[in-house]
């Protein structure tokens, strides 16, 4: 293994995030702290509990996967997809370095960048509202394993664009209408039941439903199979990765 | 010695069915600097990309000092380091980060003081803290250099080194290139300045269509292939070339005043005359003009360039087209 250089690739992507402080990190917590202001104090005040949570925090669990998401993917994909725009790529693939370390390498720091906005998040979330844990190793197994697989998300929309607009194209047409409409912030249970069977189709339902269950322990879908569909996802997304390298998918010609 | 780098049969052919490169082979012996001549879309760049592995080959095989650059390629990549024709860098970084980058990407324990060697040996040092984006493109090149020492490299790749760089920083080039094959790197670089290849390179490898043409001693390519022109400056106008001077092929001026003889260097090119000694030729060609009574006052020698030679060989070069059928493709993957 070439610790050295999956280091060099993790510490270079950190700087990246560093440098850019207000994009990166102030960003994020701004737009989230708005959602708390708007939905959950100023409309969340005049909604009912659901399922006896009070709104605002009904929706924290929601809020954050929303950030979690779109985080691991937009750090991820410009991680890798910003040297093959600039040429920089030639390095890496001419390196002594395995596809595994250069996985470990760039989806590792996006990883991290995620799991630093989620955390800073959560506490700015316990600024506007009341929070509870319920389960928190179940908590830190969905935050983990979503930044995880939404960065190797983020890695494959990477390689796969070859210009900034495909970049953009599965985050905000693809990926955001699903977190919205995937009980962010409400339950699907308040849905129509011919709606409920088809939100069963979007992935996030899981994550978010799973993610939930870990703070107030109440969740629309069994957590066994939130569980289950989070590891899915990620041997999914694991396995496209490896098909990418294996065939050289945008990468080696 | 066996070469430090030998490719064997190598073939690159990209999906939309054009042969870059077409049964290479070629060795590069420990220590040399080899020029690699071309013109433009000649399969140069394709070239070292593959011995580099970014660009997967379609057949062949490449060793790099005794390893598979397929199956072992950590251990070859790592004896290598390549300057991308492209002024491609990160345009945010401080010129110490990027070169402490690369060294770590290559799988080196970081080290300061390689680094700072590195930077000053390279005139870098003061310019260690800027960021890529405010230097110049000449700096930028010796930084994308700095970039491929950083994990002491055995084998270095400069795809084209100096192109778009002015007189003086090209030449400043060239004493880094030679102070590095001076450290024992073996150097290959790409070039379509026929100049440089002519200052710096050991051997040359002329590559046309995607097929090396040749690959000789640079003196020996001069020597074997270039052509000397002796021009004489008569003293007296001459209207014709007498009969018994024909088997030489001189060329008078429409003036009379000039006689031109050309040959190879190192064999006649005059059929008649049973002797390879050009000098030999000279001496009894000098005597039969005077013993025709032809006398001259001044002469001049030109010696044919390299440039001449690679203008020479890459147009009699195959034409072929470089698209193959779809049969000829067809059984090069079968045999994969």
């Amino acid at each position: 293994m070439n610790y050295y250089a999956i280091k060099a690739i993790y510490t270079f992507e950190m700087a990246r995030t560093w440098r850019t402080l207000l994009q990166s990190i102030v960003a994020p917590i701004i737009s989230t702290s708005l959602y708390f202001i708007v939905f959950g104090s100023a409309i969340g005040s005049r909604i009912d509990e659901i399922d006896g949570i009070p709104y605002g925090s009904f929706i924290v669990p929601g809020l954050l996967m929303l950030s979690l998401l779109t985080q691991s993917i937009a750090n991820a994909s410009f991680g890798i997809f910003f040297p093959k725009f600039s040429g920089t790529i030639y390095e890496v693939l001419s390196a002594p370095v395995s596809s595994r370390e250069i996985v470990l390498g760039y989806v590792g720091a996006a990883t991290s960048k995620s799991l630093l906005v989620g955390i800073i998040i959560l506490a700015t979330a316990g600024l506007f509202v009341p929070l509870q844990i319920a389960h928190p190793l179940a908590m830190l197994f969905f935050l983990v394993m979503t930044c995880i697989t939404f960065s190797l998300l983020g890695f494959i929309i990477g390689i796969w664009a070859d210009n900034f607009e495909k970049l953009q194209l599965i985050p905000s047409l693809v990926v955001t209408p699903l977190v919205f409409l995937g009980g962010s912030f409400y339950s699907i249970n308040m849905l129509p039941s011919f709606w409920q069977s088809v939100t069963l189709f979007n992935p996030v339902v899981y994550l978010i439903s799973g993610f939930r269950w870990s703070f107030y322990g109440v969740a629309d879908v069994n957590v066994g199979i939130s569980i289950a569909m989070t590891l899915f996802f990620l041997c999914l997304a694991s396995f496209i990765v490896w098909r990418i390298f294996k065939t050289g998918y945008q990468l080696r010609k | 010695m066996p070469p430090v780098v030998s490719i064997s049969n190598l073939n690159k052919i990209y999906d939309s069915g054009f042969q870059a490169l077409s049964n290479i082979n070629l060795d590069i012996n420990r220590g040399e600097i080899i020029a690699l001549l071309g013109p433009n879309g000649a399969g140069k760049t394709t070239l070292i990309s593959i011995i580099c592995g970014i660009v997967n080959a379609s057949s062949g095989a490449i060793i790099v000092d005794g390893f598979d650059t397929q199956t072992e390629y950590r251990k070859t990549r790592g004896k290598i380091g390549l300057v991308p024709q492209e002024l491609t860098s990160d345009a945010f970084s401080t010129v110490w980060n990027t070169v402490t980058f690369s060294r770590g990407l290559f799988g080196k324990e970081p080290n300061p003081s390689v680094i700072e060697k590195i930077l000053r040996d390279l005139s870098l040092w003061d310019k260690k803290d800027n960021m890529m984006m405010t230097l110049s493109g000449g700096m930028k090149r010796r930084v994308l250099i700095a970039k491929a020492l950083s994990h002491e490299p055995e084998i270095l790749f400069l795809d084209e080194p100096t192109a778009g760089v002015d007189v003086e920083l090209r030449k400043d080039m060239w004493r880094v290139i030679n102070r590095l094959r001076d450290s024992g790197v073996t150097i290959i670089l790409t070039t379509h300045y026929i100049e440089e290849a002519e200052e710096i390179a050991d051997r040359i490898g002329i590559i046309s269509n995607g097929e090396i043409i040749l690959v000789e001693e640079k003196d020996i390519l001069i020597k074997q292939l270039g052509k000397k022109c002796i021009t004489l400056k008569l003293q007296n106008k001459l209207d014709a070339i007498p009969e018994d001077l024909n088997q030489y092929e001189l060329e008078l001026s429409q003036d009379g005043r000039e006689l031109s003889y050309t040959f190879n260097t190192t064999t006649t090119i005059t059929p008649s005359v049973n002797n390879n000694d050009p000098s030999s030729n000279i001496a009894t060609l000098i005597d039969k003009l005077s013993s025709n009574n032809i006398h001259f006052n001044d002469i001049d020698t030109k010696q044919s360039s390299l440039e001449e030679i690679f203008v020479e060989l890459v147009a009699n070069s195959k034409t072929n087209s470089n698209y193959m059928s779809k049969h000829q493709k067809k059984t090069l993957q079968e045999q994969q």
